[in-house]
């Protein structure tokens, strides 16, 4: 039973290896930033898995919690062009909420007050936050469709928004 | 064994043919900060021996869809101002290896979980605040599909992190998690209107008996259950956790059980959002070391039912935190958007925000202490028995206008009243502490890149009775302002879109007014005012400039100035910082 143990073990350690080669094989460009892989739920309690979010276009993911000015006031702004980005590029903003258990519940009351129209995932103990090497909020992530990050920005300040919708632009090819 | 190998081999080509396709994420991201203090007597500002103090860690996450694995080096030298204690050297401060897919996840090394809403069981870090409770074991979560998530924990959890190496709790943890989605047994009940959720939990420690002088429970279970049920756009969730006897410093060494119970209603539909929560708690700190105090080895997270306040004044000043040993506390808000087609409101509408929260003690009957009697039952208590004494009440609400496309205002008005015998978040503070906070906050557009937004803050506090001695040694009672008075904010921030911001923000205490601080603590009317370039300034003015610079996921900045003294709170958690004068320096990158 023993070697047997150590065979399942070298063999569980050269399937590792492996894929590892393989993988580097097929990075592009270097160290290409790519979305990480964590289950997370909407706020209707529908499950998600972040690398496979299942959208055709582009996808802008905002990093934002119910306590962050800058974050709500960054996702009320591209509210407003949303509809138009939506028609120009195909683009989906998933609002990720690093809200925790004390401010999670008003998550659903914001998002609706507000009348947001996009995906909200609810990180309620960080784990895609850690995931995705997000220091602090707002952080946001542009994706293209195979889920590599191809342009990301960690404040907002008003205009912010134009600079991502260039890079969108770009992006989708426009 | 022959299945085996080849379920090992399918599983190779498999993660390999995986990612072949996308590539596996390397993410990570770093952080330090650097402070440089001077002494400044003033505002009780100490400098540090060392002058400088310097916290850096650094993540690096691998994760291709199956495999996964991360690890944190952290660093202290020393560590930040208002940092915990257990925070020093540098080294590895978090590592784990594990593997995934749709039926199972396996874990091990340092893992963050929560079950439920965290009234059993949670593991969570908070770099900001110097949190960080993960368990050092192992984690395993099965799928076995209909909607079932089974999960189950086993480990030491982190205590501290001192001369660069993990320190461990004295006792174990061990937990189980059943969750299941019933809409998901079969096809046809996914898209049903009703949808429920039930889940269970158990969580129990174990820690040698360390007391010769009693008899104490070496192993601690918490157990309980949660339900949660959506219909269309109403929301109900309620989870009730018990806990067994478990004497520990927190509580006295009593052998009462403990229980915390949370209930939110939510409704929401688009332009309006409404909430109501309530939250029994009773001896219920949970922690794998009974002897531990603070922030340190919490098992469970108790969750604090107000409002998480975003402005200097309202946020750090006069916060409140959950009281673990006891609290009945309750919530209401309501967001409310009036579309553009009303003329009164705008052409953007307008937003408005109520908010309201309370916390009592608990009603507790002391009769049922027996002295002969050696059962350690301090008293007995119920579920939502509260009494009529009020620990913490805050109304407050918020009106957002957006008058154009250049500019628009928020005014926000805040009643506080906490008690500060029971949560003492001040030294000076007597008995209540209530104010009223006016806010006034503006965002003004100038052009597509440029942009200013403005707070102005006013912080007004009640009056109490201080004892005051003449200079002949004579005592009488003196009506004056509660803590260190009153304070006003002001700050303005100037953005330059994407890449920089500058800010000043000046905290003015205004220390002329007599107040319990100043007429006990503060003597010298020298210290009262602010000598500004020769311009002397009425009340203790706290400036503080800021510099930064942002470029995609890099982001630098720059702050000199005084900080006063204040709670940094996250979560349920509150620091206490000192304040401080001198020079903090950022640098934070994400890749």
């Amino acid at each position: 039973m023993k070697t047997m143990k150590r065979i399942v073990g070298l063999a569980l350690l050269t399937g590792f290896f492996a894929f590892g080669t393989y993988a580097q094989d097929e990075v592009k460009e270097g160290n290409v930033k790519r979305v990480a892989s964590v289950n997370l739920k909407d706020m209707d309690g529908k499950d998600f898995n972040t690398a496979d979010l299942g959208f055709d276009g582009p996808v802008i993911i905002s990093f934002w919690a119910t306590w962050c000015s800058p974050c709500k006031r960054e996702l009320n702004t591209i509210h407003e062009l949303y509809p138009d980005w939506q028609e120009e590029t195909g683009v989906t903003l998933v609002a990720v909420t690093i809200d925790d258990e004390r401010t999670k519940n008003s998550v659903p009351m914001y998002v609706n007050g507000k009348a947001w129209e996009y995906l909200v995932l609810m990180d309620t103990n960080s784990d895609f936050k850690r995931a995705m090497g997000v220091n602090n909020v707002p952080h946001t992530f542009l994706l293209d469709k195979d889920g590599n990050v191809v342009y990301s920005h960690n404040n907002y300040a008003p205009g912010d928004e134009e600079v991502l919708y260039e890079h969108l632009l770009e992006l989708s090819g426009k | 064994m022959k299945t085996f190998f080849r379920a090992i081999a399918a599983l190779t080509i498999s993660t390999a043919a995986l990612a072949q396709e996308q590539g596996p994420a390397i993410n990570g991201n770093i952080e330090s900060i650097f402070q440089y203090l001077n002494e400044d007597p003033v505002i009780e500002a100490l400098q540090p021996a060392e002058k400088g103090l310097l916290n850096s860690y650094m993540n690096v996450f691998y994760n291709d869809g199956k495999f996964k694995a991360g690890l944190r080096f952290e660093s202290y030298l020393p560590s930040i101002q208002g940092y915990p204690a257990n925070f020093d050297g540098t080294g590895l401060g978090m590592r784990y290896l594990g593997y995934q897919n749709d039926f199972i996840d396996v874990t091990v090394g340092s893992i963050y979980e929560q079950f439920g809403s965290g009234l059993a069981f949670r593991t969570y870090e908070d770099r900001a605040l110097g949190y960080d409770n993960f368990l050092d074991g192992a984690r395993v979560i099965v799928k076995p599909g209909r909607g079932l998530v089974l999960k189950g924990v086993y480990g030491y959890q982190r205590q501290g992190f001192l001369e660069g190496r993990i320190v461990h709790s004295d006792g174990i943890v061990r937990g189980a998690d059943a969750e299941w989605n019933v809409n998901s047994f079969k096809e046809s009940w996914k898209e049903k209107k009703l949808n429920v959720t039930l889940g269970a939990s158990l969580v129990s420690k174990y820690q040698k008996d360390n007391r010769e002088d009693l008899i104490l429970p070496e192993n601690v279970g918490s157990y309980g259950g949660r339900v949660k049920f959506r219909y269309g756009k109403f929301t109900l969730e309620a989870e009730h956790i018990i806990k067994g006897q478990d004497p520990s410093f927190d509580n006295n060494d009593i052998y009462n059980t403990g229980h915390a119970s949370v209930i939110n209603f939510g409704y929401s539909r688009k332009g309006l959002g409404i909430m109501l929560n309530a939250k029994s708690v009773d001896n219920m700190s949970f922690r794998s070391d009974r002897d531990e105090k603070l922030q340190n080895l919490l098992i469970n997270f108790l969750p604090a039912m107000n409002k998480v306040h975003t402005y200097n004044l309202v946020a750090s000043l006069y916060p409140w935190a959950t009281q673990p040993v006891g609290e009945v506390a309750f919530q209401g808000e309501v967001l409310y958007t009036v579309k553009n087609d009303k003329p009164l409101f705008g052409k953007y509408g307008t937003t408005f925000n109520l908010n309201a929260s309370t916390a009592y003690a608990p009603n507790r009957d002391y009769s049922v202490f027996n002295a002969a009697d050696s059962n350690g039952i301090a008293y007995r208590t119920g579920v939502f028995d509260m009494s009529d004494s009020l620990y913490w009440r805050d109304i407050n609400f918020n009106i957002y206008r957006k008058l154009n496309k250049k500019l628009a205002l928020r005014l926000s008005y805040f009643n506080i009243a906490m008690n500060n015998d029971v949560n003492k978040v001040s030294d000076y503070g007597k008995g209540y502490i209530k104010t009223n906070i006016a806010v006034l906050e503006a965002e003004y557009k100038i052009n597509r890149k440029h942009s200013l937004r403005g707070e102005v803050q006013a912080l007004f506090i009640n009056k109490v009775q201080q004892q005051v001695t003449d200079e002949l040694g004579a005592s009488s009672y003196k009506s004056v302002l509660n803590d260190k008075g009153n304070w006003i904010t002001g700050l303005i921030e100037y953005n330059v879109s994407p890449n920089w911001f500058f800010s000043i923000m000046d905290q003015i205490n205004m220390e002329n007014q007599e107040s319990v601080y100043s007429v006990s603590v503060i003597k010298d009317e020298d210290l009262r005012d602010t000598d500004l370039f020769g311009l002397s300034l009425p009340g203790v003015h706290h400036f503080y400039f800021s510099v930064g610079y942002i470029k995609e996921a890099t982001r630098i900045s720059i702050g000199y100035g005084r900080q006063r003294a204040g709670l940094f709170c996250v979560g349920g958690i509150c620091r206490v910082v000192p304040a401080s004068n001198g020079l903090t320096l950022s640098f934070t990158q994400s890749f």
